[in-house]
């Protein structure tokens, strides 16, 4: 009688080859030649490799460094980000959207723009200490290249992180919890203390985890710092092993990678199990709890808040512009030495230097452009598919932006240092392995958005073009691409920011003529040429602010969360 | 045009059966509704019948044709049926016209033929004028009607209604009822109507299924579901039915037998062939029960509650021969019952429920 059975199902079985078989490509491909490299270098079983590493002193004094500064690091970042969280979220503080912009700016920056910047303000160089005339004689030691440095980075650059997973906490914080307490007669500090705080502990531990991931994999600001005081981490550990020995030390930096990659396996593990606890207590939603007034506190506290502003933001850029201003190394700074030469230099005179930026922009664009593309097929079949195998799907695409970058730029390297089997093709010391890199890194960045934007929209619109006869494709061209459209360009722009002044991966997979911004800026700052250095990190800074300025443009369409910035 | 028949179809989700077992045969060009309170399956039908879910066992067929099976299904995009969603699920980022001439575009129908039928499908639903409107700026009245054109402009086999007037407030209710049932008669369309609103299903349908647990209770005419329910389920959920315990006293003749309810023996409806048996159940309306008057036979008992409603009161009842038991009629005002006072009343007529699996 029919023929039409399980017709039309082709569409969608052609979408989901194609998803699967892009995110074996750029995620799960990589690990796994990762983990062939360290027990079957070469494609034999052979414990050699991690023997080597295990024995190797090197190593052990890396990994306690490492331990080190992510440990205080994160306590930093989340004495801070949960201060602040709670301060902003419970209080009757006023200019809070102003002040998250601010605070959430410096994870906005790339990190070894904010260790150059805070380089610049307090080295014995700094224009700045010079203007007011305290700056240490020339030839003393920067105070920030020390281990103490790097932790105190670290907590300015990942507090914003662990402020944003705490303040969503906190969001979802039932007034009438609050209120029962205090109709039970306690104070706001007892509250804090025996309500919030407690219910709070899953998203505190959860942004801790994340925070630590996020310090251990941190490359720019232990380069920037710590090469100098030789205090080398995992992440510098590999890039100078790399450097000095080239392709020949890659199973030594295989094995160390992961190392890291198990390190932070333990942070997005415990990360993982908080956040699926997370709503266990609170099943209600409500409205967020009335702010607490603070009376003749308010004024002092956002004083304060808004001197932590200046410290953590303000005064690094000032350091960073005031430096690109300067001629040359040491030179004070008035208005008769103050130049634009250094940038004019870096922009049109150095050849090196204007390609970096062609690749830069080139790269995130094309990575932006990308990851938008692929992004709605995949959120469709992660939000709307119902299956169970995607929440997989889901993971692996997560796994290469939570594990640290170096980790996936040595994998890129292992797969690519041969040429590609039967086409011949040789990415390796081409830009287009960097590219891969970005792809696979950077995609979570717009799936994330997007899927929040399939969630918004109700499903029937798309069953509405169903019953009116269109196909898969076709759907998507007309009803869903037009709908998420807002949420996933939102994540290309994230995608875009986030890869201009990308250094990680870039510093171990660049070769000449494929140089990154990063890669510029670090050879720079590495060759003493912090002015030129300053120049490139305050054109990046620029940029970035103005793509948050066009990124504000679509807020208006977006799920909420999605640009971190946005109160 | 098409009929749809559903064949012995059931879904299971996990180990939860959503539908069970279900046949419902529409006529071409008949008005049916699905009726049952909110989890009782009607809104997995209607995605059966869409082809959104596919049947676990059991077939469907729109026309002559096969469309669900357990091995496979015509995906929705192919069923030619039409549907109009509770939420209206209007494409935002579309114009009306846009909304309406999607299905035809979709078909690459040419622009001017598509035009026409757009603007004829809009003076069909009285939305002259509205095409450039975006759907956002109309009412929820309007966009209804936008959801009525748009299923209507593709000319489907078969239209699903997915509980369209639940977000509608109470006085466009009835007027958009009087818009379905002009729609139905102009286009002659088979409608499937699903709905948790009796009156609704009552007031459009020409036969309401009655779905409870997954199940199909009842498929009739609305004056027979009210009349002659099938089960205690039906009896109960239309128009508020009492369920009485009840001893049958006389086999069924021409239609009527004889029953002891509470005490009295009264004569009811029921269906050929019923013959005495005890434990029986009985189903009352509001209108067979009056207040007794003085020497008539009757049921004695307390007034529970009287609630006055303008015009008339609504009466709870508990007789003292089943305290469990409550009945409740209307009594014109004045009203002589006051809460917590003996009364005594008359049951006038009923139905006996079929016994056992006859549902």
């Amino acid at each position: 009688m029919s023929v039409r059975l399980n017709q039309g199902r082709g569409q969608q079985w052609a979408m989901t080859v194609v998803v699967a078989a892009l995110i074996v490509l750029l995620s799960i491909l990589p690990m796994l030649r990762l983990i062939q490299e360290i027990f079957a270098p070469g494609g034999t079983l052979s414990t050699a490799a991690i023997s080597a590493g295990l024995t190797n002193a090197t190593t052990w004094v890396a990994t306690g460094n490492t331990l080190v500064v992510g440990f205080f690091g994160t306590a930093l970042a989340v004495v801070l980000g949960t201060s602040v969280a709670l301060l902003v979220t419970l209080t009757d503080v006023r200019g809070r959207s102003a002040f998250v912009l601010c605070y959430v700016m410096p994870l906005m920056i790339a990190p070894q723009v904010t260790a150059l910047a805070w380089l610049q303000l307090f080295g014995p160089a700094s224009p700045l200490l010079k203007l007011l005339g305290i700056a240490p004689p020339l030839g003393s030691r920067n105070p920030l290249y020390s281990p103490e440095g790097i932790i105190l980075l670290l907590g300015v650059q990942y507090g914003p992180l662990v402020f944003l997973l705490v303040r969503a906490g906190l969001r979802k914080l039932p007034r009438e919890l609050v209120e029962a307490a205090r109709a039970s007669g306690a104070g706001w500090f007892t509250v804090l203390r025996t309500i919030v705080l407690p219910l709070m502990t899953p998203s505190i531990v959860a942004a801790a985890a994340l925070a630590f991931v996020s310090c251990v994999g941190n490359f720019g600001i232990p380069a920037f710092l710590g090469i100098p005081a030789n205090y080398l981490v995992l992440p510098t550990l590999i890039y100078q092993r790399l450097a000095g020995g080239g392709p020949a030390v890659l199973g030594d930096a295989a094995f160390l990678s992961v190392l890291i990659g198990l390190i932070a396996m333990a942070g997005i593990l415990a990360q993982e199990m908080m956040s699926r606890r997370r709503d266990y207590r609170i099943s209600s939603t409500s409205l967020p709890a009335e702010p607490y007034e603070l009376g003749k506190w308010r004024v002092p506290v956002q004083v304060m808040m808004w001197c932590l502003i200046v410290l953590i933001l303000f005064l690094p850029l000032l350091g960073l512009v005031l430096s690109s201003l300067v001629p040359g190394y040491g030179i004070p700074l008035n208005a008769a030495t103050a130049t634009l030469d250094n940038y004019r230099f870096v922009l049109f005179e150095y050849g090196a230097a204007r390609r970096a930026f062609l690749n830069s922009f080139a790269l995130s664009l094309s990575a932006a452009a990308f990851a938008v593309l692929v992004a709605i097929p995949i959120a469709y079949l992660v939000a709307w598919s119902g299956k169970k195998w995607v929440k997989y799907l889901n993971l692996a695409v997560e796994l290469p932006y939570a594990l640290p970058g170096v980790v996936l730029a040595i994998a890129s390297l292992l797969m690519f240092l041969k040429p590609i089997p039967f086409t011949g093709v040789q990415l390796y010391n081409t830009i287009w392995i960097i590219l891969y890199a970005y792809l696979a890194r950077f995609l979570v960045l717009a799936l994330r958005p997007t899927i929040a934007g399939y969630h918004q929209i109700d499903r029937a619109l798309e069953e509405a073009a169903r019953v009116a006869g269109a196909s898969l494709f076709t759907r998507m061209r007309t009803i869903i691409f037009p709908l998420v459209a807002p949420a996933a360009l939102a994540g290309g722009l994230l995608i875009f920011m986030t890869a201009l002044s990308e250094l990680t991966v870039s510093a171990l997979l660049w070769s000449s003529g494929s140089e990154t911004i990063g890669v510029l800026m670090f050879s720079f700052e590495q060759g003493g040429d912090s002015n030129y250095a300053s120049a490139i990190s305050a054109i990046t800074v620029a940029i970035t602010f103005v793509l948050m300025l066009l990124a504000n443009l679509l807020a208006a369409h977006l799920p909420s969360g999605v640009l971190p910035w946005r109160d | 045009m098409a009929g749809l028949t559903i064949n012995g179809v059931t879904k299971t989700f996990g180990d939860f059966d959503a539908v069970k077992d279900v046949s419902i045969e529409v006529k071409d060009g008949e008005f049916l509704a699905v009726l049952g309170p909110s989890g009782c399956g009607k809104t997995t039908l209607l995605r059966l019948v869409a082809g959104f879910e596919n049947v676990t066992s059991g077939d469907i067929r729109i026309g002559n044709e096969i469309v669900s099976t357990a091995q496979g299904c015509v995906p929705p995009e192919k069923r030619r049926v039409g549907i109009v969603f509770q939420n209206y699920a209007l494409w935002p980022h579309m114009t009306v016209a846009e909304n309406i001439g999607y299905s035809l575009k979709v078909a690459k129908v040419d622009a001017e033929t598509r035009k026409r039928r757009v603007d004829d499908a809009m003076a069909l639903v009285d939305l002259k004028g509205f095409g450039d409107r975006r759907p956002a700026n109309l009412s929820g009245g309007q966009r209804q009607r936008v959801a009525l054109a748009r299923c209507l402009v593709a000319a489907p086999s078969l239209v699903l209604f997915d509980e369209p007037l639940a977000n509608l407030d109470v006085h466009l209710r009835a007027s958009m009822e009087d818009e379905f049932a002009a729609f139905h008669k102009r286009t002659g369309t088979t409608i499937v109507y699903i709905t948790h609103d009796q009156a609704e299903a009552m007031a459009l349908a020409d036969r309401i299924a009655v779905m409870d647990n997954g199940r199909l209770a009842q498929l009739a005419a609305p004056r027979e579901l009210y009349r002659e329910p099938a089960n205690e389920m039906v009896a109960s959920f239309i128009s508020e039915g009492m369920v009485i315990p009840a001893q049958v006293l006389s086999p069924a003749e021409s239609g009527h037998l004889k029953v002891s309810v509470l005490g009295q023996e009264v004569v009811v409806r029921c269906r050929d062939g019923e013959k005495p048996r005890h434990e029986a159940k009985v189903c009352c309306r509001a209108p067979d029960i009056s207040a007794a008057a003085p020497g008539e036979p009757g049921i004695d008992g307390t007034i529970r509650r009287a609630v006055h409603k303008g015009g008339v009161a609504r009466i709870e009842f508990a007789p003292d021969a089943d305290p469990t038991v409550t009945l409740h009629f209307e009594q014109p005002d004045p009203s002589p019952f006051e809460a917590g006072a003996k009364a005594r009343v008359r049951i006038a007529s009923g139905w006996l429920i079929p016994g056992g699996a006859s549902a």
